[in-house]
């Protein structure tokens, strides 16, 4: 039997295939999105910013901004569950893989549920249904106690043909 | 309240909101129910590096700035509003390089909340990017 590989190996791997997924959006940079990734988890971050206040006087975070978080967090999670088991498979690597593509957004709902505090932000997103063509997903968002989400959100998105036909 | 202070009212909200400043939002047009603001393409806000798409996360900015100015905007709307829900419709891919420009119109009012419909398009009005259906909170002025 083949022998497991070293722990590092593996985290650097799945750690390179994630930051490509991201990295060279430039809205996301824009807004400072990053992924928190705990085995095949990932928990969205939006690190506080003055630019994503909405209501200075609250101040509350504009809703725009949540959206684009959410829609963020649903989109790579979309992404990085369908590269996953050919990145287990040894099927793609990192660092030569192109970026893959992106799913299309069809329409995507966001329930705000309370205003959004100046602090960071997290999100999850989970897909419910991912098919060859559409996926819908469902995300979570919160920021200092995770049972008191902030906002929530429902999108149906288009996924990218695939490579092998 | 006559057009122009609408006006100057309108500019002046969308200049105090950092993310919509940030996103380069300019206020178009204003009325009794109803706004137009536009988003010019940015580099930084394209969400398809290879297409130089914007993402569509920036037009629901867009869309959920448009709504809540046209909620205010209304002729009795008492205060500022928050957006309890929006839903968009992502049409097609926005032409790299071209302004969006969005309407929201609030076609209905209750007590506590004001529905809206609002679209977008970039310089082909005939073929929209986005379409959007939220709803606002809303106070009554009493009179």
């Amino acid at each position: 039997m083949k022998r497991p590989e070293p722990v590092q190996v593996v985290k650097s791997r799945r750690d390179a295939a994630l930051t490509k997924l991201y990295s060279g959006v430039p809205y996301v940079q824009f807004l400072g999105v990053q992924f928190d990734r705990r085995g095949d988890e990932l928990t969205a971050v939006l690190p506080y910013d003055e630019k994503l206040i909405g209501n200075p006087i609250l101040p509350a975070l504009h809703g725009g901004a949540i959206a684009a978080f959410l829609e963020t967090a649903a989109v790579i999670e979309l992404t990085w569950a369908s590269l996953w088991e050919q990145l287990e498979a040894g099927d793609v690597d990192p660092e030569t893989m192109n970026t893959p593509r992106m799913p299309k957004t069809i329409d995507f709902t966001v329930d705000y549920l309370r205003s959004g505090l100046p602090r960071d932000a997290y999100a999850r997103a989970r897909v419910n249904r991912s098919g060859r063509r559409y996926a819908s997903v469902h995300v979570e968002a919160w920021q200092d106690n995770r049972n008191r989400l902030f906002a929530q959100a429902t999108g149906h998105f288009l996924m990218p043909p695939r490579d092998d036909g | 309240m006559t057009e122009d202070k609408k006006t100057k009212l309108a500019k002046q909200f969308i200049e105090a909101l950092p993310h919509s400043k940030a996103l380069g939002m300019e206020f178009e047009a204003i009325g009794d129910g109803f706004a137009e603001i536009s988003m010019p393409w940015d580099a930084r806000f394209v969400g398809d590096p290879e297409t130089g798409v914007i993402h569509g996360g920036a037009v629901s900015a867009l869309m959920d700035t448009c709504g809540g100015a046209a909620v205010m905007s209304h002729p009795q709307s008492a205060q500022g509003t928050a957006t309890i829900d929006l839903r968009i419709d992502y049409m097609r891919a926005a032409t790299p390089g071209q302004r969006i420009r969005a309407r929201a119109d609030v076609y209905h009012v209750t007590r506590s909340v004001a529905f809206v419909k609002a679209s977008a398009h970039d310089d082909d009005p005939e073929n929209p990017v986005a379409a959007a259906t939220g709803a606002f909170t809303f106070q009554m002025a009493t009179s």
